[in-house]
């Protein structure tokens, strides 16, 4: 069963899995609307409330808090000649204490002693001392090198399992394998080549110098691109969200509809296991029908189904809400039907032109055993700053990375305007 | 200049054997008619700008963060016209600077459209989005299609 549902307001997406299109049962922040100008503009669910702690940092990426509190941010973006921030916090403010690194990137993530950080090449590790600061700033060991970064889905997400590895997205450089990238009519690639080098999530070990490609495993391959990913940890398991592919109407309007175009495919989250294959190019999954379709550069038209040997999505949701952070989240401070479920901050929507931008908001996805269990719901909205600048795509913020804090409150990061919310409950 | 030589090419193909009577005797008339061309191939350009471009260029123009390069207020539009033809008939891949900002996504080639609709889609983005530039011609756009 795949749990997907319903975003009213501004935009009015059917359901697909009850096949009943007034199936409002996912949107329950109705009528618990934060009175404009609280909340750092944020409107969140009762009981909930929401902080500005930092701000115009510039491109905020992935976030890591450390269990002492304070907080790393990856930057793509230069701020005073720097790229990973080190802020602590003194109530709602959090201060910048030390900037280092001189390469742009996306991942930033703290496990057993080290701080990890990417640019859209490599990855490096920077040595904690007992308070989990940075001994070194200027003296990352590079764990990751020579990774492809081609104009298109360059970010490197990173996370870690328990065991020592280290996982990196290398996002495939192409919508859809076509010969010629986006050019109406160009057919896909026979036997996308892509793939051996991109278009999945690479396994490395954790703590192993200078590895190439060939020192790491391809852990999951059909994937476009993912940003958002985390480990679960009851499932001792990797969850990524996927990036659908765009374009469905401008490369094949004689199948797909400017509204159809915008609506799909699905953003999709997969529980990986090692080997998994996700289907990209050769299929797209319809979270209307709840299909896997075989995608029109390779033969598809909207109704032929395909993917026979990919695997399927845990869940899905709206096309194109670009789905850049994910966490499961572990704290007590939240009631307690967030325990273990996920939070995704979807940056929000272009694809959708001409039809109303959509997204900038973070989603609450229900779990249960480790696995998606009922609708999900908008959890923090109006990212944006108003329905009318969501619809236009001319969103103020775009909430990116995701981390949670020592006392379970929630950390979003926007890499429009760079700011830091913090969310806490009570 | 460009735009005069611009504005007489279209009119030349407009009204044809008349032209330079009309050009020479009623100079108000050909203006007229020149603000007609001109509107009929904003109209057209803006059809194919709708179908095309609109996805990543966005419908006011000003396209995506980080993504893909606004329209609006940019000398890649409203200056050498060599230059933004040939974007449209080759594409553009190359990471690009525009007002302080850079744009990463690919530009797949156009080359497929005809040579009227390119002309007529580029005056549309010449003189849309607050952007007042020269039309172009489907001539030039043959000019340079030849030259490639």
């Amino acid at each position: 069963m795949l749990p997907v549902a319903v975003i009213a307001g501004t935009i009015l997406l059917n359901a697909c899995k009850s096949g009943n299109p007034n199936d409002k049962k996912g949107n329950d922040t109705t009528g618990t609307i934060a009175t404009p100008g609280t909340n750092a503009g944020l409107k969140l669910p009762e009981g909930f409330s929401a902080a500005a702690i930092a701000e115009k940092l510039g491109g905020a990426r992935e976030i890591a808090v450390t269990p002492q509190n304070n907080i790393y941010v990856k930057l793509n973006t230069v701020k005073d000649g720097k790229t990973v921030l080190y802020l602590t916090q003194d109530g709602d403010k959090a201060t910048i204490k030390t900037s280092f690194g001189d390469y742009k990137g996306t991942g930033a993530y703290v496990k057993n002693g080290y701080l990890y950080a990417s640019s859209d090449e490599e990855v490096f590790r920077y040595k904690l001392n007992d308070k989990n600061e940075v001994i070194n700033p200027n003296q990352p060991e590079k764990i990751v090198t020579g990774l492809l970064s081609r104009n298109e889905h360059e970010a490197k997400a990173i996370t870690l399992d328990n065991d020592g590895n280290l996982y990196v997205n290398i996002g495939a450089y192409s919508n859809a394998c076509q010969v010629d990238d986006r050019k109406k009519g160009s057919p896909g690639q026979k036997g996308c080549p892509i793939l051996d080098s991109a278009g999945g999530i690479w396994q490395f070990k954790a703590d192993k110098l200078n590895q190439h490609y060939g020192d790491g495993i391809r852990y999951a391959t059909g994937l476009r691109n993912v940003v958002g990913m985390d480990w679960n940890q009851q499932n001792n398991q990797l969850f990524v969200m996927q990036h659908g592919r765009d374009q469905l109407h401008d490369l094949f309007p004689e199948y797909f509809t400017t509204k159809q175009s915008a609506d799909l495919p699905a953003e999709c989250m997969y529980a990986i296991k090692k080997g998994d294959n996700a289907g990209w190019p050769y299929m797209y999954y319809d979270w209307q029908q709840n299909k896997k379709m075989l995608m029109p550069e390779y033969g598809g038209d909207g109704k032929k189904e395909g993917g026979e040997t990919a695997i399927n999505p845990a869940a899905a949701y709206p096309g194109h809400l670009a789905p850049n952070g994910l966490l499961f989240y572990t704290g007590s401070q939240f009631p307690e039907k967030y325990k273990n479920g996920a939070f995704i901050a979807f940056h929000g929507s272009w694809n959708r032109a001409p039809e109303p931008q959509a997204g900038y908001f973070v989603v609450f996805q229900p779990f249960k055993d480790g696995k998606p269990n009922g609708d999900y719901e908008v959890f923090a909205d109006n990212f944006a700053g108003s329905a009318e600048k969501a619809a236009k795509g001319s969103a103020e913020h775009r909430p990116c990375g995701l981390a949670q804090g020592p006392d379970g409150s929630l950390y979003v990061t926007d890499d429009s305007q760079g700011t830091i919310y913090k969310i806490t409950y009570k | 200049m460009d735009l005069k030589k611009a504005l007489i090419l279209t009119f030349i193909g407009l009204v044809s054997g008349t032209t330079l009577q009309a050009q020479t005797t009623k100079h108000k008339a050909a203006k007229k008619t020149n603000t007609v061309a001109l509107k009929t191939s904003m109209d057209a350009g803006s059809k194919v700008f709708m179908e095309y471009c609109v996805t990543c260029h966005q419908a006011d123009g000003m396209g995506v963060p980080n993504m893909n390069p606004p329209l609006a207020k940019t000398t890649y539009v409203t200056g050498d016209k060599t230059r933004l033809i040939k974007i449209v008939l080759n594409g553009f891949n190359d990471d690009v600077d525009i007002n302080g900002e850079r744009y990463s996504n690919t530009m797949a080639s156009h080359d497929f459209l005809k040579d009227d609709e390119i002309a007529d889609v580029l005056t549309y983005v010449r003189n849309s989005f607050g952007n007042k530039a020269s039309a172009i011609t489907p001539a030039q756009v043959k000019a340079i299609r030849a030259a490639k």
